[in-house]
């Protein structure tokens, strides 16, 4: 179902991944229902949607950091052809920081306070490369440099409360740097941040992804970022993908009304004033569940009869859509101007 | 009518920094504001931009004057608001409301949607009987797109979009003539987003509302502004019509900004050229001189910059900039340097200034001399 990536194949290998939030005499929740993706060295993949969506559970579940009570994860998820569900603790713990890293949004809480910045980036190198003393000490100041951090050493020195907002997101990504992982998994890592240091933190982590055959998984709410960043967009509704496609193709030709959707609701910069937003109806909550039709439904302006189960008798399936391209959509958008050139 | 609503002249906010456990010492100021200059016409949007911790909240508090000002004034509609007294201030304020960016946290959790409404129309002696004012309630419930049935529920029964909304409602409650919204808009999803910027303009085509808008997104603003404003450590480098604004930036901070704000079009997006910053906003108690962009701009000349501050200008009309170079900048004759060339040659720059004003105790960020090796 899911197209491997690449001739290596890839590194991040995920079907049929389902979360369920179970609370004792409650509904289940399904956070993430059914998803599935491949990422490929060098890749960068976007996972987009809005909050509640899924995107940070899927996330979570990948680098195995969902609490167990309460939870249920199904499905496979495979770093370099290696399950990682069901893996134990300590097999995570070796792959966690060294074969794969995270950058979580808030960079202020995912840093121990009350430890020095060269403390915490020491522990990773300890920890997964043996360094120790001098040698890491050393190693650690050229991360911190690597990443454009003025001032290395005096920063190792310093407490997370000292550094700016844009400086403890380096920090934050030189750690995870630090044993070169083959995956790292950003979770809007630069929604908490300035413009201006989010071009900066966007930069960086494009030259990462080039220099080293890093396969970045991108999460993130803002289409801009995803116009930049990302070669191949899964955009999430309600736990499930409903559209996949090409970066380019997909902003050229949005075929899931929700995604058309989206895109006609964000001002641009470069449009002009008064060109009239056209929001979707509603908000997250107004969903149904996938059982009985499409979770879009009721926001949806171009939606029929049939687009519910109760109609038509099968769910709404995730179904290949021409090059490179799938879509969940019965009535997909009729692209207004087809692009000439591009995928047929 | 061709006096602005709000005419703002030279206004600072300054914020003490106290040391010391039994005798507050005043170490030095954050000038969060530092002599502003703005006016707004009746009936228009004036969009004020700018990173965090450039002033633009504390500007708009202080315009309120829920912030204190240390210095200048603040005319509405022709009266000094800066030195009014409290009970003229309170009546003032049924003309002036504020719309805030989270609205979870700016409602009470344990008043109904109806005590919440009402409650500025009591503060004020307005509405009149209670069949009045449940009248008012239901009209203004309608007008921001809410059923009259929310009345009875609270605020945590609501997305964040219709709080938002019945922030709005709150705000308009008691038919103000000027409405500032602090990043009303940024704490929703793109989806809701854009009902409540549809909101606010319907609102003011209806009401002739004048709105100041205060906002990181640079999009958003330039989507409802008709004058933009951009801020950078408390004061005003660039102001110009939205359209001119965002055409032609001026001051080398606009440009940079503007270059680093991403848009939804993998075209746009690889053709683009950035102008990548180097380092963090320096601390507005400590600011640089001359030019207080001087230590980030990739424009920066040897002259002038360093120790000259700059006077905003008007170089078109209604378009005003503070910047040495601004006509250089414009056509072309000054060139941009990438991030590093502007970190290193700032680092042997402030290196050599401070030996010779002495130290003057601590610069944060950028400030710092680079080793570059």
């Amino acid at each position: 179902m899911s197209a491997v990536g690449g001739a290596a194949g890839p590194v991040l290998q995920v079907e049929d991944l389902r979360v369920r939030f179970q609370r004792r005499g409650e509904v289940a929740t399904h956070a993430v229902d059914g998803v599935s993706f491949a990422v490929a060295p060098g890749e960068t993949v976007g996972l987009v949607g809005e909050s509640g969506c899924g995107k940070s559970v899927t996330s979570l579940a990948t680098m195995g950091l969902l609490p167990k009570r309460g939870v249920h994860v199904s499905g496979s998820v495979k770093l370099d052809g290696e399950e990682l569900l069901g893996a134990g603790d300590r097999t995570l713990r070796k792959l966690r920081g060294k074969d794969m890293a995270m950058v979580f949004q808030d960079p202020l809480s995912s840093l121990n306070p009350t430890v020095t910045i060269g403390t915490q980036v020491v522990e990773v190198l300890a920890e997964h490369r043996g360094m120790k003393g001098d040698a890491a000490r050393r190693e650690a100041e050229d991360l911190l440099d690597r990443v454009g951090i003025p001032d290395p050493r005096r920063r190792l020195g310093e407490y997370p409360h000292q550094l700016s907002g844009g400086m403890r997101q380096r920090a934050l990504i030189a750690m995870s740097l630090a044993c070169s992982p083959r995956l790292l998994i950003a979770d809007e890592p630069t929604t908490a941040l300035d413009v201006t240091i989010q071009a900066q933190i966007l930069e960086l982590l494009r030259d990462l992804v080039q220099g080293s055959g890093t396969a970045l998984v991108m999460i993130t709410h803002d289409l801009g970022v995803v116009a930049g960043l990302c070669d191949r967009v899964h955009v999430m509704y309600a736990g499930r993908i409903i559209e996949t496609a090409e970066r380019r193709d997909l902003f050229a030709r949005p075929r899931h009304p929700y995604t058309g959707g989206l895109l006609a609701s964000v001002p641009r910069l470069d449009g002009g004033r008064g060109a009239p937003l056209t929001p979707i109806r509603g908000s997250a909550r107004d969903t149904i569940p996938w059982t009985q039709g499409c979770a879009f439904a009721p926001r949806c302006d171009v939606a029929l009869d049939d687009c519910l189960v109760e109609v038509s008798g099968s769910e709404v399936e995730l179904a290949d859509d021409g090059a490179g391209r799938q879509l969940r959509c019965r009535h997909p958008l009729t692209p207004a101007v087809p692009t000439a050139g591009a995928h047929p | 009518m061709t006096e602005p609503l709000l005419r703002v002249e030279g206004l600072q906010v300054h914020f003490p920094i106290k040391r010391g456990v039994f005798v507050d010492r005043t170490v030095g100021h954050v000038k969060a504001v530092d002599g502003v200059d703005l006016t707004i016409d009746r009936g228009t949007t004036y969009g004020l931009v700018g990173e965090s911790g450039c002033g633009k909240s504390t500007l708009g508090r202080a315009i309120l004057r829920l912030e204190e000002p240390t210095a200048g004034q603040v005319w509405f509609d022709g009266v000094d608001v800066a030195s009014l007294r409290p009970e003229p201030l309170r009546h003032m304020r049924r003309r002036m409301q504020m719309v805030f960016q989270d609205p979870l946290g700016s409602l009470d959790p344990r008043q109904d949607v109806e005590s919440l409404l009402a409650e500025p129309l009591k503060a004020h002696g307005l509405g009149g009987s209670g069949a009045e004012i449940a009248k008012r309630l239901r009209e203004l419930l309608d007008s921001v797109g809410l059923p009259a049935a929310a009345l009875r529920r609270y605020p945590h029964e609501f997305s964040g979009g219709q709080r938002q909304r019945i922030g709005i409602a709150r705000a308009i409650t008691v038919e103000p003539d000027l409405l500032i919204a602090d990043e009303p808009v940024s704490a929703l999803d793109v989806s809701v987003q854009a009902q409540v910027v549809n909101l606010l303009e319907e609102l003011q085509e209806r009401l002739g509302l004048t709105y100041l808008v205060i906002a990181h997104d640079l999009a958003v603003v330039r989507h409802i502004s008709d004058v933009v404003g951009v801020m950078y450590l408390g004061s005003l480098v660039e102001q110009a019509p939205a359209d001119a604004l965002y055409e032609t930036p001026l001051h080398p901070y606009t440009r940079a900004l503007m270059s680093a704000v991403p848009v939804p079009d993998p075209v746009v997006e690889d053709a683009r050229e950035r102008i990548l910053l180097s380092g963090d906003l320096p601390s507005p108690a400590n600011p640089p001189s001359g030019c207080r962009f001087h230590t980030r701009c990739p424009w920066r000349q040897e002259t002038r910059c360093d120790d000259e501050v700059p006077v905003l200008r008007e170089l078109a009309p209604g378009h005003l900039v503070s910047c040495h170079w601004a006509e250089d900048v414009r056509d072309g004759v000054l060139q941009p340097r990438s991030a590093e060339q502007v970190a290193a040659t700032q680092g042997v720059a402030v290196a050599a200034t401070g030996t010779e004003a002495g130290s003057d105790g601590f610069v944060g960020g950028v400030d710092e001399p680079i080793s570059y090796h």
